[in-house]
């Protein structure tokens, strides 16, 4: 049950910014293990797959080519089989109505995206840590809800 | 029809071992939340029976003596939180009663092991105590304030507000209208 990493699963089509996540994961205190997607048809496909190790985490983009974040978040959200999974939506810039339809629709976490390194770093800090506490301590994930 | 559930997990996990290991035949007493005592030595095979019947319920038999400790901290933290009656000394010192042990060693040891700090956590739990009484109960507010022991409202809207990144009415409208959805979906 309480194993002593956290799986991380990222979608984004911007490889720029998959490097920046993975190598802000590596510098945090908690050990992840993290896997990035480059589309949501490509996140989706890993997912459905009998034999994926399913994430604690996953981080979405909302703009990607072919399946973007939200319709990744519906299809997701859909199947019990996903229940466990916390979801990050990433984003450069959203309205405040967009923002509260992503968590209605079941998203747990709202990051609009940082300028610099240094505040990405922090933020993902925060997001597993916080996430940490939820796995390791029996909290209630309905009411997982955090905007950053 | 669809109804809502309010858990008490301490009351849960208790019933279930108790059932399970009756069930198996063995003589045990659960002392306190998180603590269990055979009165007998238990060989290996019959250990790792016990083992796996447990995880199939998400309960864990923790074996690290570190995480022992945490596992007391936390306990003692979510008993505290969750008690009516007003706490009229500093948490670090009823956490340190309590164990027996110095605060700053406990302190230490917790945050090495679940990254986060005593004090961290004891407002994570509070925010969630906080989020449960919102959604589940007819509290106000004001009233889930001085359940929990803030001094005022504004401090605890001030708190739920630095720990989600919402305010505790966006909070609720989330969640209402999430409700719906899925009861819209659900019928």
């Amino acid at each position: 049950m309480t194993a002593d990493y956290i799986t991380i699963c990222l979608a984004d089509d911007d490889e720029d910014d998959r490097l920046f996540f993975t190598d802000a994961f590596d510098e945090l205190r908690i050990n992840t293990r993290v896997k990035t997607f480059k589309d949501g048809v490509e996140l989706m496909n890993y997912l459905n797959h009998a034999d994926s190790i399913l994430p604690n985490v996953l981080f979405l983009d909302l703009n990607m080519p072919k399946k973007n974040g939200v319709e990744c978040l519906l299809e997701i959200k859909k199947n019990v089989k996903f229940n466990d999974i916390a979801i990050a939506i990433y984003s450069t810039s959203s309205t405040e109505e967009h923002i509260e339809e992503t968590f209605v629709n079941g998203a747990n976490i709202y990051i609009k995206k940082p300028n610099d390194f240094e505040n990405l770093k922090k933020i993902l800090s925060e997001v597993v840590t916080i996430n940490w506490q939820y796995h390791t301590s029996g909290l209630n994930k309905d009411n997982f809800l955090m905007r950053m | 029809m669809k109804v809502y559930l309010k858990f008490d997990y301490a009351q849960m996990t208790k019933k279930i071992i108790q059932e399970k290991l009756s069930e198996l035949g063995y003589k045990f007493s659960i002392i306190g939340f998180g603590e269990l005592n055979f009165n007998e030595k238990i060989p290996t095979k019959n250990f790792n029976e016990i083992t796996n019947i447990f995880n199939e319920y998400g309960i864990e038999i923790v074996e690290n003596q570190k995480s022992i400790l945490v596992q007391k901290i936390k306990d003692t933290i979510i008993e505290m939180v969750n008690t009516d009656k007003p706490m009229n000394i500093k948490s670090s010192v009823y956490i340190a009663e309590k164990l027996n042990l110095s605060y700053p060693y406990l302190s230490n040891v917790f945050s090495e092991v679940t990254y986060t700090s005593i004090e961290n956590f004891i407002i994570i739990q509070k925010i969630e105590l906080a989020k449960q009484l919102m959604i589940n109960t007819a509290f106000n507010l004001t009233e889930i304030s001085i359940q929990l022991n803030y001094s005022s409202v504004a401090h605890l809207s001030t708190q739920f507000k630095h720990m989600t990144g919402m305010t505790p009415s966006a909070f609720q409208k989330i969640i209402t209208k999430r409700r719906k959805l899925s009861n819209k979906i659900n019928n």
